[in-house]
């Protein structure tokens, strides 16, 4: 899922210092399981805005709202009718959620409450780690499970550097070699001939962005 | 600073310490200040980030948690989160400017109402040198 932090609140009450009336929109989805953005985010950033500017000597009204996935037009329509009566949107979502409230909303300010960090995975309560880069062509099924783009700081396809020292990545910080894992997982499975697989280079272009957004289309789902 | 001024401290208290702690305060006729609230929760770890800032925002000069002591807790951690969400809460108070000795712990047992009444008019003293709070 999508990993993110909340940006801080001063930053945000940077950005919020024309407003007098806003909307806070949460996102009940990815954003609300790594605590970031869901309905109990809203919340509490909302009470830290309205006390900040209270204190401030400038007061601010905060609608609050929060969509069940923000990067759906349908569930972000259901905001229409508090959008219409501020004068800005402070959104909690994915950068995706907040591009979609402003595509949506488009004479009003959105702005953003979070920092989009990362597809990842929970490692421990609290814990979030990146697993995923949406690279367009997955591996993982040579790599036994073990994502070389993601996980090796140099994404290598094709086995480690020589900076892999006793299982450990040479940036330091306690970050395993991701290849070392490929490995010791390749072995575990009985599939170490898997390492021999050449992985071709990436066609950076259909496989990344450098074509623009990236578009997948399905005609048997189009209305 | 007005001199009448007495403030207003919201107290989460764990049903299974500082409740009890409090409810002995009046058997040991030691007295609290009259504007304390009690809120009286099942376990500190019910006390979410949420509760506490609210408090504040809604009036509250100064919030206290009365929880078990560390390794004291039948739900095992309740403490232990309700200390890191107020570590948590310290953090965004410190960024919007607002004191973060007006949120603050205390562990105890069932057995401490002496120690209940003290924390309580220790922090109601400190509150009132702090002066009312500045989102009220």
């Amino acid at each position: 899922m999508i990993k993110a932090e909340q940006k801080p609140v001063d930053e945000i009450l940077d950005f919020l210092k024309p407003h007098r009336k806003i909307l806070l929109a949460g996102c009940n989805a990815c954003v609300a399981v790594c605590h970031a953005g869901g309905e109990k985010e809203v919340g509490i950033l909302s009470s830290a805005l309205k006390m900040a500017r209270k204190k401030a000597g400038q007061k601010i009204e905060i609608l609050e709202d929060c969509s069940t996935r923000q990067c759906e037009p349908e569930f972000v329509q259901e905001l229409k009718e508090k959008a219409e009566e501020v004068e800005a949107v402070l959104s909690i979502a994915c950068g995706v959620g907040v591009q979609t409230v402003a595509r949506m909303f488009s004479d009003i300010p959105v702005y953003p409450g979070l920092n989009t960090t990362f597809m990842g995975e929970t490692d421990e309560l609290g814990v979030w780690i990146e697993r995923c880069q949406a690279c367009g062509n997955c591996v993982l099924h040579v790599t036994g499970g073990v994502c070389p783009v993601a996980r090796c700081a140099k994404q290598l396809l094709n086995g480690p550097c020589g900076g892999s020292q006793d299982g450990e990545c040479e940036i330091g910080n306690d970050v395993p070699c991701a290849w070392q894992q490929i490995y010791d997982r390749l072995k575990t499975i009985g599939q170490l001939h898997r390492m021999e697989e050449i992985i071709p280079v990436k066609k950076w272009g259909r496989e990344s962005r450098d074509k623009g957004p990236r578009t997948i289309s399905r005609e048997d789902l189009k209305l | 600073m007005v001199e009448s001024f007495s403030p207003r401290i919201v107290a989460f208290c764990c049903d299974k310490s500082g409740y009890v702690a409090a409810d002995m305060v009046g058997k040991l006729r030691l007295s609290l200040p009259e504007s304390l609230d009690i809120v009286r929760v099942p376990c500190a770890g019910r006390i979410d980030a949420l509760h506490l800032l609210q408090a504040l925002e809604k009036g509250a000069d100064g919030v206290l948690i009365f929880a078990c002591h560390e390794e004291n807790c039948q739900s095992l951690t309740g403490n232990i989160r309700a200390k890191a969400r107020m570590g948590y809460l310290h953090g965004i108070m410190e960024r919007i400017g607002l004191e973060k000795e007006r949120l603050d712990l205390c562990n105890l047992a069932t057995n401490n109402g002496a120690k209940f009444a003290e924390t309580v008019l220790q922090k109601f003293d400190e509150l009132k040198k702090l002066g009312p709070s500045p989102v009220e």
